[in-house]
């Protein structure tokens, strides 16, 4: 099977209007994703690859490249740890084709 | 005192557009908001556009809607690591105008609708997020937007808001999404010259081939692939229920990425030039998943009312469908001078209960459940057929009734003779 691939390579190719310094998705409480969820599935289900594990267990949330799915949200039905609203209007990833 | 509006549309995607458009046209003041820089850049889908759903709304829709290729041809692959067994069917009915389903881009095509809306005389707002919808006690009166630094105040309000349907979780209508209602599909589309396309699928013109796929691709997942022909490019995607996903460790990126390089796959992909990947969910959690349609001053169309037929791939049509039925119920109400509440506007209800939106939800009401607990159908299944086909081909001196039986033998090993027995009958209750 192919190598493994980075999105960042395709979301290269997506046009973006970034809300610099308003992320619109945050982690609630960072210390519960650290200690307490033990699968951490939203490095793995994010399809831009937003959540990365750092290597002291904790996750870094960076939403630049967000394709504003919901994806996170939704699976984090355990815990209820992510804060999820669309970006302020005219913000966020701006679809050429969709 | 801030300006009133008889509705307001939260979203331009099908189903808002359709309910606006509607509305406009009987000539009602008319409010829609859309986040995105115009309507359409926030929107994903496959896309395939169905005409019935749409020419009920704008019936010469086709003199200037951005449509890129009417499909005639439909291929059903079911997939093994290295082959696929599968059934196509192309006619040159669906080659004769008026066509009955087109390949759309969303970008273009929703941005089209919205033209035609605001020539109906709706008022359009974009780059607007509605933040929270505004109450009184337990009636809608209106939406708080992140722009305008105002409330803005309308009779009824139409939620037109997507999958996600933040506004109406908000407000307590229904609760968060779960899991296993919901799909993610992961997307790319490749550009190409419209020679290529034509060249590699068979067909000139305007004239396309749609392909959907299930099986290993999706590596046990609930969940389907599709290859759409564009003009001059092609959409690839695949998508999984998000509770599958969640006990997964492959990404969706690296799942379309299997998916491309499949032997069957990539030779049709060589050469293009990917210029989007876009991720959007499709709430396929099927008739039992419907949330509460409606209520005091609201009602909910499109994706954010679970309206997605996933067995048959139908979306946009149950988009436009239940939008231009929300309209039709405004419409109706005003002109009797009854007051928009959640008695009254139960009309909507009863009007998706008599067409085939609710209809062909109802009849698959099972699937989700069925396909949930019986994984096989995506492993087990897609491998055994794969095998059985190869077997026959391949020939090498074994006769043909020996080949059956080992056929016959393999499957009875994989899944037994009662739980193919089983498996049967689960299908045929579901589908019944």
């Amino acid at each position: 099977m192919s190598a493994n691939v980075k999105v960042e390579e395709k979301l290269f190719q997506n046009r973006y209007r970034v809300d610099a310094g308003r992320p619109h998705i945050q982690i609630k409480d960072e210390e519960l994703c650290a200690s307490r969820c033990e699968t951490q599935q939203c490095t793995v289900c994010c399809p831009a690859g937003c959540y990365t594990l750092e290597g002291n267990g904790r996750i870094v949330l960076i939403t630049d490249g967000c394709l504003e799915c919901g994806t996170c949200r939704i699976i984090c039905n355990d815990h209820r740890n992510v804060a999820w609203e669309y970006p302020r209007g005219g913000y966020g990833v701006l679809f050429k084709f969709g | 005192m801030a300006e009133k509006f008889d509705a307001i549309v939260v979203g331009a995607g099908p189903s808002g557009n359709a309910a606006a458009y509607t509305m406009a046209k009987a000539g009602l003041k008319v409010l829609q908001l859309e986040r995105g820089e115009y309507p359409g850049s926030k929107n994903v889908q496959g896309a395939i556009l169905y005409s019935d759903a749409l020419e009920k709304i704008i019936p010469d829709f086709r003199d200037d809607a951005p449509l890129e290729r009417h499909i005639i041809e439909q291929r059903m692959w079911v997939l093994d690591d290295e082959s696929y067994i599968g059934t196509h069917y192309r006619s040159d009915e669906f080659n004769k105008p008026p066509y009955n389903r087109y390949t759309i881009i969303r970008a273009q095509f929703d941005k089209w609708f919205s033209e035609k809306v605001q020539e109906a005389g709706a008022m359009l707002i974009c780059e607007t997020t509605v933040s929270d919808l505004l109450m009184d006690g337990k009636r809608v009166i209106g939406v708080q937007t992140d722009r305008l630094g105002g409330s803005i105040y309308a009779d009824i309000v139409i939620l037109a808001d997507g999958v996600n349907s933040l506004l109406a979780t908000k407000a307590g209508f229904h609760p968060e999404l779960e899991p296993k209602n919901v799909a993610l599909a992961v997307k790319e589309i490749h550009f190409m010259p419209q020679e290529t396309v034509e060249a590699r699928f068979n067909v000139n013109g305007d004239a396309g081939v749609v392909i959907e796929m299930a099986g290993k691709i999706t590596k046990g997942m609930m969940g389907t692939g599709f290859l759409y022909t564009n003009k001059e490019s092609l959409t690839i995607g695949v998508g999984c229920m998000l509770s599958d996903l969640k006990q997964q460790k492959i990404s969706p990126y690296q799942l379309l990425e299997e998916m491309k390089a499949h032997p069957s796959i990539a030779p049709i992909l060589e050469g293009g030039e990917m210029k989007e990947y876009t991720a959007h969910l499709i709430p396929e959690g099927g008739y039992k998943a419907i949330p509460e349609l409606c209520g005091d001053g609201w009602m909910i169309v499109g994706d954010s009312g679970m309206f997605v037929n996933a067995m048959h791939r139908e979306g946009s049509n149950l988009a436009m469908t239940t939008g231009c039925f929300a309209a039709e119920t405004v419409i109706e109400l005003a002109a009797e001078q009854k007051p928009f509440t959640a008695k009254n506007l139960a009309r909507y209800r009863e009007k998706l209960n008599e067409s085939f939106v609710i209809k062909d939800l109802k009849k698959y009401k099972n699937m989700p459940d069925v396909f949930h607990a019986n994984p096989q159908f995506f492993t087990t299944y897609p491998e055994m057929l794969n095998q059985a086909a190869h077997k026959m081909l391949r020939v090498d001196g074994i006769d043909k009734k020996t080949k059956e039986k080992q056929i016959m033998a393999n499957f009875k090993q994989r899944r037994s003779l009662f739980g193919l027995m089983g498996d049967a009958y689960k299908l045929w209750r579901a589908f019944e």
